[in-house]
């Protein structure tokens, strides 16, 4: 394939989409959506076929000794390519950050080497190549954000997308009250932990509702299926979906835990 | 003091199914951020003195015992006797020896979490002492029974009729309104002030040590500390090895960040230094002052990998960031130290085994790590701990085993890809009419009380990119035969 080039005339950059296992599997749209981008923004894009899953559940669950051959083969299939980006915080923030701190000697240097390229979505598209405005723009509404946190807190996104949101889909953003606290997720903590962890999210949903927006909007597949299974429990009316979909207009197709009949 | 920390989901259900106190909880979730957030924004360059007082305290704990050397020659000149405690026994011992010595019937007590740490309340009591908590917070959890619920405001989860209904009970006081905060105050004052003036011992704790003059670092809202430790004529300091710093400026510049991190102020009401006991030429204070440094396990930390640790200046802040002790409350953790920083404590200083949920109660959101003025990176410590329970196998079986076995899949991205694929396709088949489950096999953490959304599609991602590669190349071929 021809390198493509960009206006600019240089080089597009070569980008590998790191899928996300979540995205893989259960929101398939959120990965086609995260490519759309990405090609929009002027990158030629590939999806590594080795790729699985970043390792986060091992990790986090204190088996570090099995999180190093995934993140060993994450390492492998992505370092030939100019970035990596993943539709998600904790997934980005996971290569960016825990890599360079799990693998030791030589595959620490090849770790820190690839979380200097390694960027969350948003603010992929915000800070190294910009998202040109689309011909016709969508209009995303009324919608409710929500942080997820190792996006904020390890990676720094945090007005990334909702700039994005704004520019390019007219989004009205509300803030919920309490956007800086966890909405109980946690990976497997909301099934080791699930009375405390079904209270996190209830308080987040209450914030939700009280902006009245119809559509909460997120960056992070765990938080958003967590928030959605809730709500759905709860009979609460809400559409819950992924930023990247907002951004290509694919709202036709039923939110994440809405049946599709 | 009784460990229950095992217990810690069952306490937190139970806890959080108490509606009223879940909402006491709930407004301090809610107020204390704000608070010492406000105090932050109001100093200057937060951040660098942050980074200042890190740097002091890396240097005292890199030469811990050269400053421990200095501050027990300073303390001894000046007329300080200085014991060291191996553990929690060793201290309760010589403070009950130190009473016995002097015939002493009532003590007097300060704040303190190491005392709490050791149980030495308790453990004067069944030697039969009379032993009164003077904190405000302290008393209140006293008179009715409980531990603290927070590191510094023992008795926050108390609410104003609470305490209003414990006073009412445990003072015989006849017929009385006792209308709000300031009458109740007022009341534990006078009861209190008997206490201060006739108690044989005076126990107080102090937040840091300063190596240079061998003075220890008490500050409080109440200044219950300076009565305690001045008007009995022992006075006993228990403290820890962790707490000592070279100089009196290293000490107020860790004040400047506590005061702040702790309760939102910009100066505690009372800051004071305490040296010997009073001179021939001076009218009051203590005529007998000793100082008990306890290590319980202290050491051991300096030299493991949970060495951060010990940075900490026990202000609080992160128990009210965090959503977890929020939702649990205090009580819940089953020890002194409960929040993220009982989380890490806890285990070290007692055992794994007795708390191993204690490091799981963590979705690692890392607020805070990112409030702590102590710069701990307390959800990587807690990954740390849980790291130690797999390999000492003190995680459930079940979850090891799931964990072991989903990640040796993911070493094999054909078999993960082809299985998931096969995976998706029947849950997708059984969950599209509704768009979740309300129960899955083997998912009943998560499906207890929330629906599980069912997959999008029936294919997964991988599968449509690569039928979609496939086709596109076909479609190339077809137009290249064609030509
Ligand atoms: S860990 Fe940090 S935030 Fe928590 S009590 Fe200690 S110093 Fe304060």
């Amino acid at each position: 394939m021809e390198p493509r080039h960009s206006e600019r005339g240089a080089p597009s950059p070569h980008v590998g989409l790191f899928v996300t296992c979540l995205a893989d599997l259960f929101r398939p749209s959120v990965a086609w959506a995260s490519l759309t981008l990405l090609e929009r923004a002027g990158c030629r894009v590939s999806v590594p076929s080795a790729q699985t899953c970043c390792g986060q559940p091992a990790y986090n669950s204190g088996d570090k000794a099995r999180a190093v051959p995934l993140a060993k083969s994450v390492i492998r299939a992505f370092e030939g390519l100019d970035y990596v980006v993943a539709p998600s915080g904790s997934c980005a923030g996971m290569l960016k950050v825990h890599y360079p701190r799990l693998l030791e000697g030589e595959w620490r240097q090849r770790a820190e080497h690839l979380a200097q390229r390694t960027w969350e979505l948003s603010a992929f598209l915000t800070e190294v190549t910009p998202l040109p405005l689309p011909a016709n723009r969508p209009d995303a509404g009324h919608v409710a954000f929500h942080d997820s946190c190792a996006g904020l807190r390890e990676l720094g996104v945090r007005e990334q997308p909702r700039h994005l949101l704004r520019q390019q889909c007219s989004a009205d953003i509300a803030e919920l009250d309490n956007r800086d606290v966890c909405c109980g997720f946690g990976g497997t903590f909301c099934a080791k932990m699930p009375d405390i962890s079904t209270k996190m999210c209830d308080d987040k949903l209450k914030a939700v509702s009280a902006t009245g927006a119809p559509t909460l909007v997120g960056g992070d597949l765990g938080c958003l299926l967590n928030l959605a299974g809730r709500a759905r429990r709860q009979g609460q009316n809400l559409q819950v979906r992924h930023f990247a979909e907002l951004l290509v207009g694919d709202i036709n197709q039923p939110a994440i835990g809405e049946s599709g009949d | 003091m009784q460990q229950t920390s095992d217990n810690f989901i069952a306490a937190a259900t139970e806890a959080l199914h108490n509606d009223y106190q879940q909402a006491t909880r709930d407004f301090l979730g809610q107020m204390a951020p704000k608070a010492t957030a406000a105090a932050r924004a109001n100093f200057g360059d937060w951040d660098a003195l942050r980074a200042h007082v890190k740097r002091i305290r890396e240097h005292s704990l890199d030469h811990l015992a050269y400053y421990l050397e200095q501050y027990e020659a300073a303390a001894q000149a000046d007329g300080v006797q200085v014991h060291w405690a191996e553990d929690a026994d060793a201290l309760n011992r010589r403070v009950l020896e130190i009473c016995r010595e002097h015939g002493a019937r009532r003590v007097a007590k300060g704040k303190s979490m190491v005392t709490e740490e050791t149980g030495l309340t308790p453990y004067l009591e069944s030697a039969g002492l009379t032993v009164t908590e003077t904190d405000l917070g302290e008393y209140i959890v006293q008179q009715a029974g409980e531990p603290p619920s927070h590191i510094v405001g023992p008795a926050l989860h108390k609410s104003v009729d609470e305490v209003r209904e414990l006073f009412l009970r445990k003072h015989d006081l006849g017929e009385r309104a006792l209308d709000g905060p300031p009458e109740l105050v007022a009341e534990a004052r006078t009861v209190l002030r008997d206490t201060f003036l006739q108690a044989d011992v005076g126990i107080i704790g102090a937040n840091a040590l300063i190596a240079e003059s061998g003075h220890s670092m008490l500050v409080t809202n109440e200044g219950n500390g300076d009565l305690v430790a001045n008007l009995p004529a022992v006075r006993i300091v228990c403290t820890t090895i962790d707490r000592v710093v070279p100089r009196a400026e290293d000490a107020t510049a860790m004040l400047r960040l506590l005061v702040r991190s702790a309760t939102g102020q910009s100066v505690t009401a009372y800051t004071s230094f305490y040296g010997g006991s009073r001179r021939e030429e001076e009218q009051d204070g203590p005529t007998e002052t000793h100082v008990i440094l306890l290590d319980n396990h202290r050491g051991e930390m300096l030299e493991g990998p949970f060495r951060d640790m010990l940075h900490c200046i026990r202000c609080g802040n992160c128990l009210t960031h965090c959503p977890i002790y929020v939702a649990a409350g205090g009580h819940a953790y089953g020890w002194v130290y409960p929040g993220p920083m009982g989380s890490v404590l806890t285990p070290l200083l007692t055992s794994l085994e007795a708390s191993s949920a204690l490091p799981n109660a963590c979705t690692a959101c890392g607020r805070c790590a990112e409030i702590c003025p102590a710069d701990i990176p307390l959800p990587d410590l807690l990954r740390d701990l849980r790291e130690e329970e797999s390999q000492q196998r003190l995680n459930p079986r079940r979850w090891r085993l799931g964990i072991r076995w989903h990640a040796r899949l993911l070493r094999f991205p054909r078999l993960y890809h082809g299985l998931s694929r096969i995976a998706i396709a029947a849950l997708h088949r059984l969950g599209r009419r509704r768009g979740a489950f309300q129960s899955l096999w083997l998912a009943e953490g998560w499906t207890g009380q929330r629906d599980f959304p069912a997959p999008q599609s029936s294919t997964t991602f991988m599968q449509e990119y690569r039928q979609q590669s496939r086709q596109s190349l076909h479609s190339q071929k077809a137009q290249h035969d064609g030509e």
